[in-house]
Parts: C-alpha cells; structure tokens; sequence
C-alpha cells in the first residue's frame, strides 16, 4: 500500500506547478494546459481519499470533474481562437479588449 | 510497487516541469500527455481502474488532441515565450506560489491527517462486484440529477463552442 501522505504530496507539487504556469506563461493555450494540470492534481487526491476511506465519491466527483473540465476546454479554446482572429497573437498581454 | 509508484511520480512532475518551462507550446502540449498517462498509472495502483481508463481517453486522448489541434490552426510565428514585461512578477509569483505550496503540504504533514468514519466500500466488495459496476449503479441511482445535468452541461459547452468560434458571414 502507497503511503497516503507521499501520494498527496505528489498532489500538492502538481497543482503548484500549475498555479505557477498560469501566473509565469504568456502563452494563453499553455496557461490552458497549467488549468488542466491543476484539475488533474485534485482528480489524484480525489481518488486518494476515496481509496484511503472506502468511499465511492470521490471516484463519482472525478467522472463529473472531467465532463467539466472537457466543457471548460471546449468552450475556452473557441474563446482563444476567435480573439486570434482579432488579435493575431497568443500573448496574453495583448487581450486588453476590455481594458479602457 | 513502491518503487514504481515513485518512478511514475518523478516522471509526472517532470512531464508538469515540462509544461512550465519548454519554449515551444506543442512540446508543453506533448509532456502534458505524458504525465497524463503517468497519472493514470497511479490510478490503477490505487485499484481506480474506471478512473485510469477515462483519464488516457478522455484528457490524452480527446482534450489533449484538441489542444494540439487549436495550437497547430493558431501557428502564429511569435509562438515561443513572450517576453515579461514586469520582472518583479515573477518573484511575486514564486513567492505566491510557495506560499500556496506550504498550505497544501501542512495540511497532512506531521501525521496528524484526520480522516472521517469509513465508507461503505471497502476494497474486497470493490474487487467482488468490480468498480466500474459499482460507479454505473451509483451514477443511476444516487447521483442520477447530477448525471442528467451534466449531460445538458456538455451539450451547452458543445452548442457554446460552436456559436463561439463560427466565423461572422459578411
């Protein structure tokens, strides 16, 4: 049987590393890929605690995590593609639209 | 086991070091496949073999090829990292980000992780009934409002994308 704590930890440095992508990247799409990561390292302590506690739930949380996270991508790439019709850049510092 | 559960884990965090510092955003696409699939090794360690499968055909498979797809229709030449035009953000950024880091790990540091009464699931009814019967008997039973609409979710991000992304007719 893993240790609990190490898979957690696992757990707590992907989601660092995903915060740490949004707030360095200026690639909108890879700030994209950070979110997903993070989601990722939350399904992992999801499916830790559901291991560790017997318990169903979490398992259950992580089918309706990923349908979410599916709709979030689908819907936030069409957002990124039709201000790159506008724009011409993926720079995230250029989407100053609503900026005045 | 440990062993390879240690091994899947360096490889996932170098797969999420990947994302953070490869210049190209195909690369950074490509180890974020890769420690999707550590990832879903992991689960199969923690007997989650429902979870594994959808984690390498749902993100791997269909999120991760959409990605790739948006990144190769959006080739702009100015596709390698920006320039920061505020340096003392990334210090703010890593301190945050530290910060954040400590919070998560002291909350089950120290053993002092303290877990509720235990479910109703242990592993060997798990292995008996098998888990991915067990997830489809609770999903039409006790979560069957949350399944209905999150199926009418999917259906209004695919309806959303669509109206989003068409292109205005002159």
């Amino acid at each position: 049987m893993i240790p609990i704590e190490h898979i957690l930890l696992l757990s707590a440095v992907l989601f660092t590393i995903g915060v740490l992508g949004v707030m360095l990247r200026r690639n909108v799409i890879v700030i994209f890929m950070s979110i997903e990561l993070m989601l990722n390292a939350v399904n992992l302590s999801f499916v830790t605690f559901a291991r560790s506690m017997d318990s169903m739930t979490g398992v259950i949380f992580i089918f309706f995590i990923i349908v979410v996270a599916a709709a979030e991508a689908v819907v936030g790439l069409s957002i990124i593609l039709s201000i790159f019709r506008t724009r011409k850049t993926l720079n995230i510092d250029e989407y100053n639209l609503l900026k005045w | 086991m440990l062993i390879i559960f240690y091994i899947f884990a360096a490889l996932s965090v170098l797969g999420g070091l990947g994302v953070l510092f490869l210049r190209n955003p195909i690369h950074c696409a490509l180890s974020l496949v890769g420690t999707f699939f550590c990832l879903g090794a992991i689960y199969v360690m923690l007997n989650a073999e429902f979870v594994a499968v959808i984690q390498v055909l749902v993100y791997a498979g269909a999120i991760m090829v959409l990605f790739l797809f948006v990144l190769m229709l959006l080739s702009s030449k100015d596709s390698e990292q920006y320039a920061n035009k505020w340096p003392i953000g990334k210090i703010l950024a890593g301190l945050l980000s530290l910060g954040i880091f400590i919070q998560i790990a002291g909350l089950f540091n120290a053993g002092e992780l303290q877990l509720g009464p235990k479910g109703a699931y242990p592993l060997e009814v798990v292995e008996e009934v098998g888990s991915i019967a067990l997830i489809g008997r609770l999903l039409f039973t006790d979560y069957i409002l949350s399944f209905e609409i999150i199926a009418i979710l999917l259906l209004v991000a695919v309806i959303g994308a669509v109206v989003i992304a068409k292109r205005r007719l002159q």
